[in-house]
């Protein structure tokens, strides 16, 4: 037995830890550092380029513009975390959205219509999760099925016709307040509050530790005893509630439950979660990143108009930035596992 | 009660420690495959036990019934000589027995500390702790920090992932992680597999470390002069059974191999008086850095 101190590939010769670094690095370190980069420079350039961009009621629209679809990237960051994904986010939402809305339409109480809706969209979120925690599918097969089987549902069950909504608790998101002259709907602040919220349980509680664990390697996350089915169907069911909260977004912007509307939302949410540098693979990213990202969505589609260009050339620069991102993903798992 | 005094006086004076786990005739049928055909099984406090045999052999079934991951059909399992029945790893984690897997079970992205708590997270104790379940990553970071360093395993930060490590180091974290929960028993299941010649010396140096801190230690491994340099007994499986329990001084490389493949007949008794461990170093009792809050 010798005696020296094996010291496991120390690192350096002092056996002192470290247990902080300089900020500056954690920061260049951070996944965010990309796509906020993206988001400062698209507003700039916007800013210099036209003379509408940076006033404060574009901006507040550009955030109104966001909040559906931002609400429903925000759940579907955490399915993604845990290497799933769901496609049928967006049809969850309108089936809610039609639920809501054909209740209070009725003549049903709206407080029941908003409960009503809500339980609707964890249940089905929920049926999402449970067949893939329990049977072990892949979750983009499972959530393609739930997709068109719910848009389907929500038109039969609407006889495909839109719901209009008279003013009552189902709008109440779109009422707006005055901030510095631009009217701001309250469905930003719970926008903003649930990216806060979500925030916090990822990166401050155990619930959330275990969320990056089960998508990183969930067999380490079972062998560390966490229950990992547990953990995914939790995730969706939330996932669920929030797509909820993003229907009653939806109907305070728009008082209409379209059965045919956001139809791509499911997509668009799946961009802003990927620019955002979240990894499709799981296990790393946040929902601060998805903020940045739906914001870099919106800002290039706005920002284009303002500037008189064509707005499909948004699309060509969305898809420009999806697989710039993708690519920036691959390249820093390729250089980590190496 | 007076026979457990004799064997705790036998235990103190270094020459027939008392086994700390024991198994008697463990039984498990996979379909109609018998991986275990009436196995018995002991450990001593304090002693590194190599467990070898060939593929197929058993070894992997017997650590699991051990560490709860299978229920056996057959036969018991004592701890401390009472009767213990593991219906999953997180029984035997709470009686003391801590695994460390094959493929090395980690998350890469998370870090060092989150590693090592992962499923047993400490929440703060004030306020935030209580109603928003808050996370002492301060008390989480700084334990793992101490408790690296006492087992001589140097890292820059318990904030790097764990993907920046070298596959040595993942190791060591993934060892050290077992060495701070488990009280009593680490079950290593080829901790060296996967590592160079260089850094599979490490871990075997580690492994003495965790020996010499009062941990016994089960190590499987295919690899014969690593056994024959750290383990004080070796049992051999064959078939699903105890072959032959060997001390290595006592035995050469082919013999152990010669036993194992069926060419000759082991020694099955392994309780004479050779075949009695005597730890290089007496048990000391657990004197690592706990990682557990409630123990400190």
């Amino acid at each position: 037995m010798t005696e020296q101190t094996p010291r496991l590939g120390s690192v350096d010769a002092t056996p002192a830890l470290q247990p902080g670094e300089p900020v500056w690095q954690v920061l260049l370190r951070s996944p965010v550092a990309g796509p906020l980069t993206a988001l400062l420079l698209a507003c700039l350039v916007f800013s210099l380029g036209t003379p509408t961009f940076f006033r404060t009621e574009n901006i507040s629209l550009i955030f109104q513009q966001s909040v559906v679809v931002g609400t429903l990237a925000l759940g579907q960051t955490l399915i993604i975390l845990t290497a799933g994904i769901d496609l049928a986010n967006g049809s969850i939402a309108v089936l809610g959205m039609v639920v809501m809305a054909k209740y209070a339409v009725e003549g049903g109480d709206p407080i029941v219509a908003l409960l009503l809706g809500f339980a609707v969209c964890m249940v089905m979120a929920g049926v999402s999760g449970t067949i893939v925690s329990r049977f072990n599918l892949p979750p983009f097969i499972v959530t393609l099925g739930m997709l068109t089987a719910i848009a389907a549902s929500t038109r039969l069950y609407s006889s495909s016709t839109s719901y209009t909504v008279s003013p009552s608790l189902l709008t109440w998101l779109g009422n707006s307040i005055k901030v510095g002259g631009a009217t701001v709907p309250y469905s930003i602040f719970v926008w903003l509050a649930l990216f806060a919220g979500a925030h916090y349980v990822l990166t401050q509680t155990a619930a959330g530790r275990h969320i990056f664990a089960v998508g990183d390697n969930i067999e380490a996350a079972r062998l560390a005893g966490i229950d990992v089915k547990r953990t995914l169907l939790a995730v969706y069911v939330a996932a669920g509630a929030i797509y909820a909260i993003g229907a009653w977004e939806a109907l305070g912007r728009i008082p209409v439950a379209d059965p045919n509307g956001y139809a791509t939302a499911n997509l668009n949410s799946i961009t802003a979660v990927v620019i955002g540098g979240t990894s499709l693979f799981g296990g790393r990213g946040g929902v601060f990143g998805t903020l940045i990202g739906t914001l870099i969505v919106a800002v290039l589609g706005n920002g284009l108009t303002q500037a008189g260009i064509d707005s499909l050339y948004q699309q060509v620069a969305i898809g420009i930035l999806v697989i710039v991102a993708v690519a920036v993903d691959q390249l820093v798992r390729r250089r980590r596992a190496s | 009660m007076s026979s457990e005094k004799t064997l705790a006086g036998a235990a103190e004076s270094g020459k027939l420690p008392a086994p700390i786990l024991e198994a008697r005739g463990l039984v498990k049928h996979y379909g109609h495959i018998t991986a275990l055909d009436g196995t018995d099984f002991d450990l001593r406090a304090g002693e590194v036990l190599g467990l070898v045999g060939d593929n197929g052999a058993g070894k992997s079934t017997l650590i699991k019934a051990l560490s709860g991951a299978i229920i056996p059909d057959a036969g018991e399992i004592l701890l401390d000589g009472q009767k213990v029945s593991f219906q999953s790893p997180h029984d035997a984690r709470v009686a003391g027995i801590e695994t460390v897997y094959q493929d090395l079970a980690v998350a890469p992205a998370l870090d060092i500390a989150s590693n090592m708590y992962l499923g047993r997270e400490v929440r703060r104790k004030d306020l935030l702790g209580v109603l928003f379940r808050k996370l002492d990553y301060g008390y989480m970071r700084e334990t793992a920090t101490r408790h690296l360093m006492e087992l001589g395993i140097g890292l820059k930060s318990v904030r790097q992932t764990m993907e920046t490590l070298s596959g040595g180091q993942r190791q060591a974290v993934a060892v050290a992680r077992a060495a701070a929960w488990g009280r009593r028993i680490i079950i290593m299941d080829e901790p060296t597999a996967a590592l160079g010649v260089r850094q599979s010396g490490q871990v075997l140096e580690l492994v003495q470390r965790i020996r010499a801190r009062g941990l016994a230690v089960v190590l499987i491994s295919h690899n014969m002069p690593q056994v024959f340099e750290v383990a004080d007994r070796i049992y051999i499986l064959r078939l699903g059974r105890r072959a032959a329990v060997l001390r290595p001084q006592d035995t050469t490389m082919a013999d152990v191999v010669s036993i194992m493949v069926g060419a000759i007949e082991g020694d099955v008794s392994g309780r004479g008086p050779g075949a009695g461990a005597t730890p290089t170093a007496a048990p000391s009792g657990y004197s690592l850095t706990s990682l557990d809050p409630h123990r400190s």
